[in-house]
C-alpha cells in the first residue's frame, strides 16, 4: 500500500469513499431523494455516481424516508449493503421507527445482520433555519444497537465512510455539512477503512482537555490557537465515533490534564457531552482538578436569523472563554 | 405446487387441510395455556387466519422470502419453522427463535427459512418486505417477498410509502392485507370510507384483489397468481383477503366489542371447518381426516412438552448479540 494522498474537500472525501465501496463492492448500492441521474444530491456529494456504476446502483427514491429506511433494512437482511442518503439529517426523524424499532433491533433478537449506512447532513452555522440545521445524534447515540460516527476531517470522512458501509451493523453516519466545501486537507488514495469506536488526537496539550467532534472540533482547533498564544494548552480529541463511545481516550486525558471541557453543536440537555462527563464523575473523580465543563447548543429550536443562531451554538469564542475559565479553575 | 391453482391434487389439499389443523391446534394449546396461567407475557392468537397464512403461505417458492405478523402462525410453520421452536419463543425459553429476546410470534425471523420477524409498529415489515424484493430485483433473480398486514396498519403513512414506491419500482412484491374487520377495538367503519381496501391499489398503479380469506384455496390460488406475476417482473399486488378475528386482539382481550351475531356469522364460515367438510365431500376419508387431526395434536403435545422443560436464557448473556460481530 503507497501512503499517496490527494488533497480533497470534505465532500469530495466523503464521495470518493462512496466512489470506493462501491467499486470494491457489487453488493454496495447508493439511495435517498435526489441522490441519482445527474442531480448527485442536494449538495452534490453523489455527483458522477451514477454516470460511473449506473442508475441501478445509485437509485432515486421517492420522498419517503420512512418507506426507503425500511427498504434498506429489506436489502440489507438480503445481504446487500445500501448507503442511504438523508437529504438532510433533520428528516431522519421521518425514518425513526424504521432505523430504532425495526433496523437497531433485529440483530438482538433474531440474529440477522443489518448493514445499512444512513448519510446524514447535519448541525448548522450556515442559516438554515429550523428544519435544515439539526444535530439528532443523541437519539441514535441513545439507541442500542446502533452504531453512530460523525467525521471531523476529509481522511476520516473516506475512512469512516468505507467502515461504515463494511460494518454488518446499522451505522448512522453524520456528515458536519458547514465543512463540506469548507475545509480540505489529503485524504489517503487506497481504499482504507478507519476503526469505528476510536478517539483521534486533533491537538496536543497538557493544561486541559477539550472533548468533541464534528464542526466543533474545528471551532475548538481554534480557539486553541488563540489559548495558546497566552500560555494555555489546550488538548483537543476528536471522538470521530459516538457509539461506540471511547472511553480510554477519554480517560487518558482526563488523567493527563485534569479539566475537561466538552463541546459540541447539538443541544446540550442530554446530549453526547451529557454521557461524557457523567463517565466521568463516576470513574475519573479523582483525576479532576476542576468541574466537567459542558458546551452544546440552548435548549430551543434552532434559530434562522444570524445573532439568534450565534447565541445559539458554540464556536471558537464561546470555547475560548469556557477554556480560559476552566484553566484559571 | 407451482401449477397451483389450477390443478390442486388430492394430496395438495391434503397437505392444506394438514397445515391448517396444525395450526389451529397450535392456537388452540396456547390459547388454553395461557388461560390456565401456563404462559408468559401476552400472546396473539390467529384463530379464523388459518387459510390466509397457511394458503399463502403454500403458495410461496422455496427461494422467496416472507414477513408474516402476529396471526399468520400458518405461513411459519408452512415454512419450515416448528412449533417447538415457537412455543419455546413464546415461553422465553432458551431455544426459541430469538432465545428470550423477543416475545410471543413476534421477531420470528430466519433467514435460512425466508422468514422475515415483524415488530410492533405495524406495518413495519411491509418496506422490508420491499427491501427483500428490490434486492431480488438488484440481483436479477427470479424471486419474490410476500408480506401481510391487517387493516388497521392499513392507515399509516408507511403503508402508503411502501406500495407506492412497490409500484414505481415495479417491485416484485405481494402483500396480503387481512382485514379481519377490527383493529383492536375499532371496527372498519371508523377506520376507512371504503368498502374493499384493495380499491386503493388503484391509486398506486397496481392490481388490487379480494379474496375470501376463510376459503385456503381461494387464497393459495391469488397468491400464487400474484407471485408468479411479480416474478415474472410485471410488478406487485395487493391482495385484501376478508376474514374475521374470532378472539381478542391479544389474549388478555375479551373482545366483548365484538357483537355476537357477527361471530356467530363468521364461526359459520370457519375456514378450518369449511374445509375439513369440503375435503369430505370430495372423497377424503373420515379415517384420513381423524389421522391429521390427531398427528396435529401430538405434535402440539411433544412442542408444549418440549418447551416447557427448556431452560431459560442465561441472564448473564442479556448484552450478547446487541451487534452483529
Amino acid at each position: 500500500m503507497s501512503a499517496a494522498t490527494t488533497e480533497r474537500t470534505y465532500l469530495e472525501a466523503i464521495r470518493e469513499g462512496i466512489r470506493q465501496a462501491l467499486a470494491s463492492d457489487d453488493d454496495v448500492l447508493v439511495m435517498g431523494e435526489d441522490v441519482g441521474g445527474g442531480f448527485g444530491g442536494a449538495f452534490k456529494v453523489t455527483q458522477g455516481l451514477a454516470a460511473e456504476f449506473g442508475d441501478l446502483r445509485v437509485m432515486n427514491t421517492p420522498l419517503a424516508e420512512l418507506g426507503f429506511v425500511g427498504m434498506g433494512t429489506g436489502m440489507a437482511l438480503m445481504g446487500l449493503r445500501p448507503i442511504i442518503g438523508m437529504q438532510f439529517a433533520d428528516f431522519i426523524s421521518s425514518a425513526f421507527d424504521s432505523i430504532v424499532q425495526f433496523a437497531a433491533t433485529t440483530h438482538y433478537r433474531w440474529g440477522a445482520p443489518v448493514p445499512w449506512v444512513i448519510r446524514a447532513p447535519s448541525d448548522g452555522g450556515i442559516r438554515s433555519g429550523p428544519f435544515h440545521s439539526q444535530n439528532p445524534e443523541a437519539w441514535f447515540v441513545h439507541t442500542p444497537g446502533l452504531k453512530v460516527v460523525a467525521p471531523a476531517t476529509p481522511e476520516d470522512a473516506k475512512g469512516l465512510l468505507l467502515a461504515a458501509v463494511r460494518d454488518d451493523n446499522p451505522v448512522v453516519f453524520f456528515e458536519a455539512k458547514p465543512l463540506y466545501r469548507s475545509i480540505s486537507g489529503p485524504v489517503t488514495d487506497d481504499d482504507i477503512a478507519l476503526p469505528i469506536g476510536q478517539a483521534r488526537t486533533a491537538r496536543e496539550g497538557s493544561d486541559l482537555s477539550i472533548v468533541t467532534y464534528g464542526a466543533q472540533v474545528h471551532e475548538a482547533l481554534a480557539a486553541a490557537a488563540r489559548l495558546s498564544a497566552d500560555g494555555i494548552d489546550a488538548e483537543i480529541i476528536d471522538l470521530r465515533s459516538l457509539k461506540p463511545l471511547d472511553l480510554e481516550a477519554i480517560a487518558a486525558t482526563v488523567q493527563r490534564t485534569g479539566k475537561l471541557l466538552v463541546v459540541h453543536s447539538a443541544n446540550r440537555m442530554l446530549g453526547v457531552g451529557a454521557e461524557v462527563a457523567a463517565f466521568v464523575g463516576e470513574e475519573l473523580f479523582d483525576d479532576l482538578d476542576a468541574p466537567v465543563r459542558r458546551l452544546g447548543a440552548l435548549d430551543t429550536p434552532v434559530p434562522f436569523s444570524p445573532p439568534l443562531e450565534d447565541a445559539y451554538r458554540p464556536s471558537a469564542d464561546t470555547i475560548e472563554a469556557a477554556a480560559r475559565d476552566l484553566a484559571r479553575y | 405446487m407451482s401449477e397451483m391453482p389450477l390443478e390442486l391434487t388430492r394430496q395438495d389439499r391434503i397437505e392444506l387441510y394438514r397445515w391448517m389443523r396444525l395450526t389451529r391446534a397450535f392456537d388452540d394449546r396456547m390459547v388454553a395455556m395461557w388461560k390456565q396461567g401456563r404462559g408468559v407475557g401476552g400472546t396473539f392468537s390467529g384463530r379464523g387466519h388459518e387459510a390466509i397464512s397457511v394458503g399463502a403461505g403454500m403458495a410461496l417458492g422455496p427461494d422467496d422470502v416472507a414477513a408474516p405478523m402476529h396471526r399468520d402462525l400458518g405461513c411459519y410453520l408452512v415454512r419450515g419453522m416448528t412449533p417447538e421452536r415457537i412455543f419455546r419463543n413464546l415461553l422465553g425459553r432458551e431455544g426459541g427463535v430469538t432465545n428470550g429476546r423477543d416475545a410471543n410470534l413476534h421477531g420470528l425471523g430466519d433467514l435460512s427459512l425466508g422468514l422475515i420477524g415483524f415488530v410492533s409498529h405495524l406495518p413495519a415489515s411491509m418496506p422490508v418486505a420491499l427491501g427483500a424484493a428490490m434486492s431480488f430485483q438488484y440481483r436479477s433473480e427470479s424471486r419474490a417477498a410476500l408480506t401481510f398486514i391487517g387493516d388497521g396498519a392499513s392507515s399509516t403513512g408507511g403503508w402508503h410509502e411502501t406500495l407506492n414506491m412497490a409500484a414505481v419500482y415495479r417491485a416484485p412484491l405481494v402483500v396480503i392485507v387481512e382485514n379481519n374487520q377490527y383493529a383492536y377495538s375499532t371496527p372498519l367503519d371508523q377506520q376507512m370510507a371504503v368498502d374493499d381496501i384493495a380499491d386503493r391499489a388503484a391509486g398506486y398503479g397496481m392490481p388490487g384483489v379480494v379474496v375470501d380469506g376463510n376459503d385456503v384455496e381461494l387464497v393459495l390460488g391469488v397468491t400464487h397468481v400474484a407471485l408468479e406475476r411479480a416474478r415474472r417482473g410485471e410488478g406487485p399486488t395487493l391482495i385484501e383477503a376478508k376474514t374475521m378475528r374470532m378472539l381478542g386482539h391479544a389474549i388478555h382481550d375479551g373482545a366483548e366489542y365484538v357483537p355476537d351475531e357477527l361471530l356467530d356469522e363468521w364461526e359459520r364460515r370457519d375456514p378450518l371447518v369449511r374445509y375439513r367438510n369440503r375435503l369430505a365431500a370430495e372423497g377424503v376419508t373420515d379415517d384420513e381426516l381423524e389421522a391429521i387431526d390427531a398427528t396435529a395434536a401430538v405434535q402440539i403435545d411433544a412442542a408444549v412438552a418440549a418447551a416447557e422443560a427448556a431452560p431459560w436464557p442465561d441472564a448473564a448473556r442479556v448484552g450478547d448479540g446487541v451487534y452483529a460481530p
